[in-house]
């Protein structure tokens, strides 16, 4: 283990873990309070064609998945505050057309094959390089910067629109900011966990924090303290064995802690009902 | 009458829901120090007037103005505070009642700055006067109906606006909250607030109304003035001074809200 974290690659992935356990509970807690827990998958998916358009122009993945799941995230919103009952439907086209998209174009790259998609969908934290890291650092201080800019707001938008509305709160510019950060948080996360799984650490996290929680912002911390050990704890678990996934496994020891709280958090409830 | 001394003025005023005609044709002009019931069954449209006299829900036809200006181009909105009728328990993400109050505060507050000292006052203040200030630290989720409502109340009272504009505050109350509510709603008359709300019935709150608006299928059936000469608000640099709030000039718009004991 201590060799291995001398190893450059390891080091970057080590980071890129922990950047990832950081920004997406965060992002998540206000996502999951909005009742939009699927809207990671969702941009997920269309990032997906995002990265085979970079295969197919010889530019990075990265950046073109990070220009087309902002552009999904954005019509998933106009969908969303337009919509009624059309929205669902609206939203599940853009989901499969992003799948399929992304499948058939990169089959037609150059250099596109089912390994590489492999990585994107299931993550391939190990060959995360350094230029993609500095991305992922950058997009990660945009995302924390934006919940420490706007948390207040945002918390006010997620809990009720018509109460953010009639306090005269931007509306749709905070939906927007919203939606475009939950983007930017998949593209951070999506060569970690993989695009597939991306939506795990925005949710989960959150899930096992408010089993201890009474307040937002304590679930909100305390779910970015499970991301983090799940992220790092997940990546450190798959280096026991080659054939262990790190993107898989970081999703299982999330899911394992989510298990465990809910025990947990049950028993300390009683206890303290029973204290008072 | 000019229309900036007005708290809300709509003309004309129609809304139309998938091709429902849910309000059609409202007038209905609110000045400062009134307390309005709207009353109405269901299905009336009585929700969606207040809706649409904070601009929430959009004319379809016909138009609202908010302290004079249009919803859309408002800017001063701290002077509202809007009570909905439901607690959103966003998502299963806990809350505190102190951090549901405290949002109250965000039509004061600027970007990039820290919560200040006359927040927390405010907010403090508003759990006392809906008597919740020993379970500020508890999850939102966890209290009663009736207590929840107390929260939306608190929520706007930290706001410290002008107008409440309460969406049936009554509804599925318990009687220990139908009073406290009545009572808040006393010290926000009698510190000269505007106070419009929705009610199916008013128990309590009846001796506080100055002025019922009845809601029949789109359209206002009664507006039954009170006695009191209320049109007296359009006068520029009127003072609140109506027959209910006596002699007092409240001090501070909080101290007034306090519950007596």
């Amino acid at each position: 283990m201590i060799e291995l974290l001398k190893l450059p690659f390891f080091q970057q992935a080590l980071v890129a873990a922990l950047l990832v356990g950081l920004c997406a509970p965060a992002v998540g807690t206000f996502i999951v309070q909005r009742r939009l827990a699927l809207l990671g998958d969702g941009i997920g998916h269309v990032a997906l064609t995002g990265v085979a358009l970079g295969f197919l122009t010889g530019t990075a993945p990265v950046v073109t998945a990070i220009i087309v799941s902002v552009a999904g995230a954005v019509a998933i919103e106009l969908v969303r505050a337009r919509g009624r009952t059309t929205g669902d439907v609206a939203l599940a086209l853009l989901f499969y057309g992003g799948i399929a998209g992304g499948v058939l174009l990169m089959a037609i790259a150059p250099g596109g094959s089912n390994a590489k998609l492999n990585s994107y969908l299931f993550g391939s934290i190990a060959t995360v390089a350094a230029e993609d890291l500095w991305i992922i650092a950058g997009l990660a201080v945009a995302v924390i910067g934006v919940v420490v800019v706007f948390g207040r707001e945002l918390f006010v938008l997620c809990q009720d629109e018509e109460v953010a509305k009639a306090s005269g709160l931007p509306v749709r510019f905070l939906s927007m900011v919203i939606a475009i950060t939950a983007a930017l948080t998949v593209v951070i996360a999506m060569r970690v966990v993989g695009l597939l799984l991306v939506s795990a650490l925005m949710v989960i996290p959150v899930a096992t924090s408010q089993q201890f929680t009474s307040g937002f912002r304590a679930t909100m911390g305390l779910a970015m303290v499970f991301g983090v050990v799940a992220a790092v704890g997940g990546l450190l678990s798959s280096t026991l064995s080659a054939k262990v996934p790190p993107g898989a496994a970081i999703v299982l020891v999330s899911l394992a802690g989510f298990v465990l709280a809910l025990g947990l958090g049950r028993f300390v409830r009683r206890r303290k009902e029973s204290a008072a | 009458m000019l229309l900036t001394d007005t708290t809300f003025a709509m003309t004309g005023g129609q809304v139309t829901l998938d091709r429902r005609h849910v309000l059609r044709g409202i007038d209905l002009t609110i000045c400062p120090g009134e307390v309005v019931a709207v009353l109405g069954a269901n299905g009336s449209g009585k929700s969606t007037l207040i809706r649409a006299l904070l601009g929430l829900t959009p004319l379809s036809a016909g138009q609202t103005l908010l302290y004079g200006t249009p919803p859309a181009r408002f800017r001063e909105w701290w002077r509202v505070g809007y009570v909905p009728q439901r607690l959103q328990i966003g998502g299963g993400v806990p809350a505190t009642v102190r951090e549901i109050v405290a949002s109250g505060r965000i039509a004061r507050q600027k970007r990039l700055r820290f919560t200040s000292a006359a927040d927390k006052l405010a907010v403090t203040r508003a759990l006392e006067a809906v008597g919740l200030s020993g379970r500020a630290g508890d999850r939102v989720q966890d209290l009663s109906g009736g207590q929840q409502q107390r929260v939306l109340i608190a929520r706007a009272l930290a706001g410290e606006p002008d107008t409440f504009v309460m969406d049936e505050p009554t509804a599925g109350v318990d009687a220990e909250s139908q009073q406290l509510l009545a009572d808040t709603l006393k010290s926000l008359v009698a510190a000269g607030k505007t106070i419009v709300l929705v009610a199916h019935e008013l128990g309590p709150l009846e001796p506080l109304i100055t002025r019922g608006v009845v809601v029949r299928d789109g359209l206002i059936a009664h507006d039954g003035r009170p006695p009191q000469p209320e049109g007296e608000c359009a006068r520029p640099g009127h003072e609140h001074l109506h027959p209910h709030t006596g002699e007092r000039e409240p001090g501070s718009p909080l101290e007034s809200w306090q519950v007596k004991p």
